[in-house]
């Protein structure tokens, strides 16, 4: 006979439409076998009951479909931002609010190193929030003037050094001319390195190797940690580089008996051509494990609208900025489209511009007329600026989006003022929208741009608030229980995994979200704040407090 | 101290032709070590036959040249490109076909052991105009265009001479600092891509006379402002695609002279050297006469 656990809890949100709660759910072989009373599970048979959750509200496992493991590696550096984070120990960061606080930080991990060369790295700095004070290589040389230093911000795309660091690197000279390299009035760098080429030759002197987008063992378990912390059971990787060796990292780590999270990466599209791609990506997939699900691919259409990169249609950037980069031509994304639908692999498209959005949706059409799949679920990913007709068009190509909530409340007041003005701003993300557009819809938190936390991304797309503290866009927020869809079933629906989790039910994984109160019954301004006692994955155990 | 290797940026949309062009350049290479960088060799950028040894990251070609892909990281291509002994004569970057050859270009210049040897952009004659106007592209290839040092209009065989002619007036003022060549197949003499040849650390004029282009030495050059005179030369319009040389300051001083389209760089010369500076221009376009006043010294 096998084992059958069956939990009390004061609630359990189950997220499926015919049973919506219960009181007990019993688990077996890791699977739900029912959710209901307990009088109604005891019929399966013999079972322990397990009571630890009484007093707890279970929902099912939270779904990331939008992170990066790397958030994980990021936290072997010291945190430089501008708002409280949680690393994956539990302990909360406080946010830094001046130059001098960021130089004290790392000036406090300084300290504690030993040899005087090791290099020393930060991360997460957000000068937009200190009125875009500039960061100097004198700042950093406060921190030390023997080792490198560097600080990469919160966009990813700046990184600030100090002088040891340009010396090693070679770029302490005058004369440099590079619209990423400002120059002091000595006419040497700044110190402040601006986008990824410029980056490189710094990156491995200061701690930040090349291979970033791949996190190693360590941030592989302290993604995982973080997942626990949030109540996420199953996150996506969007996007790994996935050499080889990456692969076997990956596999090694997510088969360690007590790794709590499933993971989903997805192939970064450049390095390879199209058909190679293919090839590499459906090796992967027959690889896959029920804790690494291989096999997709993600691709990078434009950039980012704070960093004035990403594509947008007409009227363009508010403050006039010129339109931003492909990172794809159009041809080759076609191919991709048409060579990944023959094939069977799903690939899910960064879109941030409307105008990229745009792009997609028109060569997804023809792509499928050429090979039918009406079950591709080829996801828009941040899709941030789309308006109604695109979301209808999105819909009707059977394609889903995942919406970037999180970005409203860090940026929201940028963009209002600054990228696209107040009327765009207001409907970035538009959850409403897509929702009546009758687009299958998740939200994300895109960490480790910003923190993983599926209740605060809920609580984003609820309520809508930026950092500064206005509702931004007030038509177009969704209720509690359609952002809990997002974050569980609608993430999970993205993924080609609603069949396995996203709901309690019988038959789905034993994926639980173990939390201290009622999302539902609770104040929506309050959701963010809901304590997370750990998860349940795949039937087995993990409190959070004794990661 | 070794010298700066050359690195030409190579932009222009699909189909532009620069696989034609890059093949072309490898079969003419006659001695030069050239590194070509590609994104992926995907649809492989190099002729089969060309090919003597492949893996995954680099293709090795016969002459000495090789080609590697970078995927997305093309600084540490290029820091690795620096460490090989022996090193290539030139590199040159493929870029994507959506990048901006100008900050490709742009991230050269801070890297050590690289020297920008100019931005050359293709244009395909019979596309360009409608690509130019098209929704999502015409944006993003005018940004390519006015990136340019030299744009290569190619597949002029594949429309009339009346068209060539409007598509480069065109381009000509799309970017009126570049200088504009046209080709069939890619046949550009390999200097007018790579720059001047140094033997024995000395410009050559080109040992092999091709019919639409010609080289000229100038060697009466009296002592000049060297910065001065390179932007006359650049900028004067005479018909100089390329040039590179040494002359001499009023102190004495020797100066590295290297020009393509209107972008010039002058550096100081580590040595005493010959002095003399190679041009090369279209032939028939070349102004040898006004060129000769330049070095003179009567340019003003």
């Amino acid at each position: 006979m096998p084992n059958t656990t069956i939990f009390s809890a004061k609630k359990i949100i189950t997220m499926n439409p015919s049973r919506p709660e219960a009181s007990h759910v019993a688990v077996r072989d890791g699977r739900i076998l029912g959710a209901g009373s307990l009088e109604e599970l005891a019929t399966w048979g013999d079972y322990t009951l397990d009571t630890r959750f009484e007093d707890k509200v279970l929902m099912p496992g939270f779904v990331e479909g939008h992170a990066h493991a790397m958030e994980g590696s990021l936290w072997a550096k010291v945190y430089c931002g501008w708002f409280d984070r949680a690393d994956p120990n539990g302990k909360l960061w406080m946010g830094v609010k001046s130059v001098d606080a960021v130089v004290e930080r790392l000036q406090e991990a300084e300290a504690v190193l030993e040899d005087a060369t090791t290099p020393l790295s930060g991360w997460q700095l957000d000068p937009i929030y200190m009125d875009n004070t500039t960061v100097t290589r004198a700042d950093l040389d406060r921190v030390s003037t023997t080792r490198a230093v560097g600080v990469l911000h919160a966009s990813g795309h700046i990184m600030n050094v100090n002088t040891k660091a340009l010396e090693l690197a070679g770029m302490l000279k005058q004369g440099l001319n590079h619209p990423g390299i400002p120059l002091g009035a000595d006419g040497f760098p700044t110190g402040e390195l601006k986008g990824p080429e410029v980056m490189t030759p710094v990156g491995p002197f200061v701690g930040y190797e090349r291979n970033m987008l791949d996190a190693d063992e360590t941030g592989l378990r302290n993604f995982a940690k973080l997942c626990v912390r949030t109540g996420t059971t199953t996150i996506t990787d969007l996007a790994s580089r996935m050499d080889d060796d990456a692969v076997d990292v990956m596999l090694r780590v997510t088969n360690e008996p007590n790794y709590p999270v499933r993971l989903m990466p997805f192939r970064f599209f450049m390095g390879l051509s199209a058909k190679e791609l293919i090839v590499a990506v459906l090796a992967f997939k027959k690889r896959s494990t029920d804790r690494l699900r291989l096999g997709q691919i993600k691709i990078v259409v434009d950039g980012s609208i704070q960093g004035f990169s990403a594509r947008l249609r007409w009227p363009g950037y508010h403050n006039g900025a010129p339109n931003g980069l492909w990172y794809i031509a159009p041809e080759h994304l076609s191919e991709l489209l048409h060579l990944a639908l023959e094939a069977g692999l799903q690939v899910h498209t960064h879109t941030n511009g409307d105008q990229a959005t745009q792009l997609v949706l028109e060569k997804l059409g023809p792509a499928l007329q050429a090979h039918p799949n009406p079950d591709h679920r080829f996801t828009l990913q941040h899709c941030q600026l789309a308006d109604a007709a695109q979301f209808r068009t999105a819909a009707k190509l059977g394609m889903c989006v995942n919406l970037f909530a999180n970005h409203h409340f860090y940026w929201g007041d940028e963009h209002y003022a600054l990228t696209v003005g107040p009327d765009r701003a207001t409907r970035m993300n538009a959850c409403r929208t897509a929702l009546d557009s009758g687009v299958p819809m998740a939200i994300h938190s895109d960490a480790p741009v910003t923190p993983l936390g599926p209740l605060f991304t809920a609580w984003a797309a609820v309520n809508r608030i930026t950092a500064s503290g206005r509702v931004q866009g007030e038509e177009e927020r969704i209720q509690v229980h359609e952002a809990l869809w997002a974050i569980t079933m609608g993430a999970a629906y993205t993924l080609h995994l609603d069949g396995e989790i996203g709901s309690i039910e019988t038959g789905k994984k034993a994926d639980f979200a173990v939390l201290e109160a009622d999302p539902t019954a609770c104040d929506p301004m309050l959701l963010k704040d809901i304590g997370v006692w750990g998860t349940v994955q795949g039937g087995r155990i993990f409190p959070a407090a004794s990661l | 101290m070794r010298q700066d290797i050359p690195v030409i940026v190579i932009g222009g949309y699909l189909g532009a032709g620069k696989t034609t062009l890059l093949n072309h350049l490898l079969r003419h290479a006659d001695g030069r070590k050239i590194a070509i960088l590609v994104n992926e060799f995907g649809d492989l950028p190099i002729d089969a036959d060309l090919i003597e040894a492949k893996d995954d990251e680099m293709i090795a070609i016969s002459g000495g040249c090789i080609c590697c892909s970078f995927g997305s990281d093309m600084t540490a291509a290029l820091i690795k490109l620096a460490q090989l002994d022996p090193a290539p004569d030139y590199v040159v970057i493929e870029a994507s076909g959506v990048a901006m050859p100008g900050a490709v270009a742009a991230s050269i210049s801070f890297l050590d052991g690289f020297n920008l040897g100019g931005v050359v952009v293709l244009a395909d004659s019979e596309r360009i105009r409608a690509q130019a106007a098209d929704e999502y592209l015409g944006d993003t290839m005018l940004r390519q265009i006015s990136d340019a040092d030299l744009i290569v209009q190619t597949k002029i065989d594949l429309i009339s001479s009346d068209v060539v002619q409007d598509v480069r007036d065109w381009l000509g003022s799309a970017n009126p600092k570049a200088q504009v060549v046209a080709t069939a197949q890619g046949r550009l003499p390999p200097e007018v891509i790579l720059g001047v040849e140094m033997v024995a650390g000395q410009p050559q004029a080109s040992a092999h006379a091709d019919a639409g282009y010609e080289s000229r030495v100038f060697s009466e050059i009296p002592p000049c402002d060297p910065i001065k005179l390179a932007k006359s030369l650049a900028t004067g319009a005479v018909g100089i695609i390329r040039a590179k040389g040494f002359v001499a300051d009023q102190a004495g001083q020797n100066w590295l002279i290297q020009i393509v389209g209107e972008r010039f760089d002058v550096t100081l010369a580590k040595a005493k050297e010959h002095i003399a500076v190679v041009c090369i221009g279209r032939k028939g376009a070349l102004e040898t006469g006004a060129i000769g006043v330049m070095f003179a010294g009567d340019a003003g």
